[in-house]
């Protein structure tokens, strides 16, 4: 076991290395946009004078090195600063925003990935019958649409014709979660549906995979039922392949929905991000950038780890 | 009254036909003109106001970057939200006529330069304080002062000094100007306590409603204010303001019963949404135009001969058409129309035609290189599509010229005010001096046609200060044909505020100064029963 905790800390140590070096490329990549956040925010009144004096206001006049460690040093004692364009506290407005993003995506996961898995199962049990064709067909269908496509479409059904759902996403504080889930119904419909094929394919796939092994034949052969083959040997051996396409689907959930939000008005990261990114709102962005960043590298690193345990060849390494 | 009449009087006072649409169809039914007339007051006003509810609105045009702080509104959500906790001085009316806000009485000395202000006694803010001259001052001042920022330092730049004894306010300007009363109704001077000095984006204003949820670039949420000092307005519980930037959500909103209005609906929807039960669409002519800007001071367009082919080489009912979807007016190449007051309807309206164009610019001796026109689908709505437009007339007419589309990221600080023609827009001002001062006066920032004549410039500060309607009428009249003949700006059109409206909001009128009937819908309408 000990060789296990070695591991892990190993990776999250690894993890902790790229997101330093992520912090650099996101500042400097950002420092590098043509255009500042007081040219953004004076817009159509920036007279050279005025932008002097706000550049000095924000800090802007700056050298680059020291106001990199000078954030640096505020993400890790989680002082983001205040933002630059409306004066918020940046880690209160991004706490709101967060905390949303992850409801919705939480959410959606807990429809798909067990959705996803059974029907993966489902497929290979029934590999190239009418049931797999059928499985693989319609979720297939679902991920080619575009997601704004595949939007208004639940919207004009669900909401606008038979009114089942509301069109709008908007939840705030104050509502109750029973009100909250039915606000997000849309949303996840289509998140579900975006991110339903990948996942289940790769458990299609891996599964296929085992059951041309030789000990699942044993397994057969011992007298055991189809979907128990498939459930205890294997799907613990497909868990690798599995885990890692569920993460980055998961990953996708929390950073790559804008398009969703934008649709449904939906007040998550990714709308917020936009916003701040047109007005050169750089504290927010790096922020932003950074916990977009964090959330992919830990996901990867829990795919890594679950994988590892679940695999007793990489559980010992030689 | 039959039901066939009764019905046209109640669908004309919801706006869904037109004033003229039912004195012709009412007449078709052989009623005079006199008595339809009649009819339609009596429907509109058998409305009376309910109380109570919760009154949402849609809006495009809020961000996550906003702030409550007045002095910075700059885009649609954040001046409706202002307009619904805040109040200033004066408001200007649908009809283009003074109405006393906080302030009671205006008067001046006869050379327009000293101006008094009676300021409202009892009223409160929402944190209690009772308004005063002192807190008028103190907002006035604050945006006098550069590092606010304020979207009104043109405006109050003017006055030279502001004094507060008792509930009077004495603004002392360096130079008359007879329209500094329409000024005090610009949307970023709300009075706030203490200026705002302290925390100028508290929200803590005079307005019907008070704050209650402030999430910039989502929701705005406010509730009545007890101690507001106006009964006929504010009839709502609740109000809220929903930020929803995509128009298909937007529509499907309000389709859906969420919101009971939207701004900004798509021209190309329009007739689509007309079509729907239980919504009404309602257009406003107001001040806003779209232009092509092109720098007096930079080659080729220096030459007024070649400004004056492409004037000539626009088609401006086309675009009004085609860009606007019927839903505007066309422009006449100087940023007035028939909305603001003393207007010289005169005028003669300049046409598309291809030969003088094709004259002004053989005239102009151009080498024949293309002519640049830099413009993002940003500039304002369809901007490219007019663009496109604008480029086939110019070719009819042998003038070459050349779209180049640029990012909308960037695009107000690298080529709007930067390159020598692009395309923009402007939302109205008030009045129309205040409109020439912002934009066509050789010193003012925002000069984004480099126009810079001496003449122009003394008749508009002349202007400024004439009391006499006559006189001051006839000098915007100059203005207008100066700018139209040699100024830097094409104005193809005027558009239209179209809103759509939930059956169950009383109360909606026309108001040409902004959209949402000037950021007020949510303060003037009702939810009726």
């Amino acid at each position: 076991m000990n060789s296990v905790l070695k591991l892990v800390a190993q990776r999250i140590a690894l993890g902790l290395l790229l997101l330093l070096a992520v912090s650099i490329l996101i500042f400097f990549g950002i420092e590098a946009l043509p255009g500042d956040a007081a040219q953004a925010m004076l817009g159509q009144s920036a007279t050279p004078e005025a932008l002097a004096n706000l550049r000095h206001q924000m800090g802007l006049d700056q050298p680059e090195l020291p106001r990199y460690f000078h954030w640096l040093g505020g993400l890790l004692t989680g002082d983001l600063g205040k933002s630059l364009t409306n004066g918020e506290d940046i880690a209160a407005a991004i706490g709101n925003r967060l905390g949303n993003t992850l409801f919705l995506a939480f959410w959606a996961a807990i429809f798909a990935v067990p959705l996803a898995i059974l029907l993966g199962l489902l497929a290979a049990r029934h590999a190239g019958k009418w049931q797999d064709k059928l499985i693989s067909g319609v979720t297939l269908a679902t991920i080619s649409l575009p997601e704004f496509v595949a939007g208004y479409l639940v919207m004009y059904f669900l909401a606008v014709y038979w009114r089942v759902f509301p069109s709008m996403a908007m939840i705030f504080p104050g509502m109750s979660l029973w009100t909250k889930l039915n606000t997000i119904a849309l949303p996840v419909i289509v998140l579900v549906m975006v991110v339903l094929a990948h996942m289940m394919r790769m458990t299609r796939a891996a599964i296929l995979n085992v059951m041309q092994s030789a000990y699942i034949e044993t397994a057969e052969l011992k007298g055991l039922g189809p979907l128990a083959v498939v459930w205890r040997h294997a799907f613990p051996n497909a868990i690798a392949p599995v885990v890692n396409v569920v993460m980055l689907n998961l990953a996708y959930l929390v950073v790559g929905v804008v398009v969703v939000e934008v649709v449904f008005v939906y007040p998550g990261m990714g709308q917020f991000l936009v916003d701040h990114v047109a007005k050169r709102d750089l504290p927010v962005v790096q922020a932003c950038g950074m916990i977009f960043a964090a959330v992919y590298i830990g996901l990867n690193i829990l795919a890594d780890v679950i994988s590892i345990l679940a695999n007793p060849r990489l559980r010992h390494p030689k | 009254m039959s039901n066939e009449l009764k019905y046209l009087a109640e669908q004309t006072a919801k706006g869904r036909m037109s004033r003229r649409e039912f004195v012709g169809r009412t007449s078709a039914l052989g009623v005079s003109a006199a008595l339809a007339g009649a009819m339609l007051g009596s429907a509109a006003r058998a409305e009376e106001p309910v109380k109570g509810g919760k009154l949402s609105a849609g809006m495009q045009g809020g961000e996550s970057t906003n702030t409550l702080d007045p002095a910075l509104a700059a885009s649609e959500v954040p001046f409706a939200v202002n307009m619904t906790w805040g109040e200033t001085l004066v408001e200007v009316n649908e009809k283009g006529e003074l109405s006393m806000r906080l302030a009671e009485e205006v008067s001046s000395s006869p050379d327009a330069t000293q101006w008094k202000f009676k300021i409202r006694q009892g009223v409160t803010f929402h944190n209690g304080a009772t308004m005063t001259a002192e807190d008028v001052v103190a907002t006035l001042k604050r945006h006098t002062d550069e590092k606010s920022q304020s979207g009104a330092l043109g405006i109050v730049q003017g006055i030279a000094d502001m004094k507060a004894e008792g509930d009077m306010v004495t603004l002392t300007l360096t130079s008359g100007n007879a329209d500094l009363p329409f000024l005090m109704a610009d949307y970023h001077l709300i009075i706030q306590p203490g200026g705002g000095v302290d925390n100028p984006a508290a929200g803590i204003g005079t307005g019907p409603y008070s704050v209650t949820e402030n999430q910039p670039g989502v929701r705005h949420g406010f509730t009545r204010y007890a101690g507001y000092w106006d009964p006929s307005i504010g009839h709502a519980d609740e109000v809220e303001i929903l930020v929803i930037n995509d128009n298909t959500a937007r529509t499907a909103a309000l389709q859906s019963g969420q919101i009971h209005m939207m701004n900004r609906v798509d021209p190309k929807i329009v007739e689509l949404l007309k079509g729907v039960p239980g919504i009404s669409i309602h257009s406003a002519a107001g001040r806003g135009h779209y232009v092509f800007i092109m720098h007096c001071d930079k080659e080729p367009f220096a030459n007024n001969d070649l400004r004056m082919a492409l004037k000539y080489a626009i088609k401006r009912q086309e675009m009004v058409d085609k860009i606007l979807g019927g839903y505007g007016s066309i422009g006449n190449d100087f940023p007035i129309n028939a909305a603001y007051p003393l207007f010289d309807d005169t005028i003669p309206q300049r046409e598309y035609d291809a030969a003088k164009a094709a004259e002004y610019y053989k005239k102009s001796g151009h080498d024949g290189s293309p002519i640049v026109l830099q413009v993002a689908a940003g500039a304002f709505p369809g901007a490219i599509e007019a663009a496109q437009l604008f480029q086939q007339s110019a070719q009819a007419a042998g003038i070459p010229l050349e779209i180049k589309r640029e990012p909308d990221d960037g695009y107000w600080s690298n080529v709007w005010n930067v390159a020598p023609f692009c395309a923009s827009y402007w939302g109205g001002r008030p009045v129309q001096d205040q409109m020439y001062s912002t934009a066509y006066l050789s010193t003012a920032d925002w000069n984004d046609t480099k126009f810079y004549d001496k003449h122009f410039d003394e008749v508009l500060i002349a202007a400024r200060a004439e009391l006499d309607q006559t006189k001051r009428k006839a000098m915007y009249s100059e203005l207008a044909h100066i700018l139209r003949d040699t100024g830097g700006v094409i104005v193809p059109m005027f558009n239209d505020w179209v809103e759509a409206v939930s059956d169950k909001v009383g109360g909606w009128f026309a108001d040409p100064n902004g959209e949402l009937m000037d950021g007020k819908a949510l303060v003037k309408c009702w939810l009726k029963a």
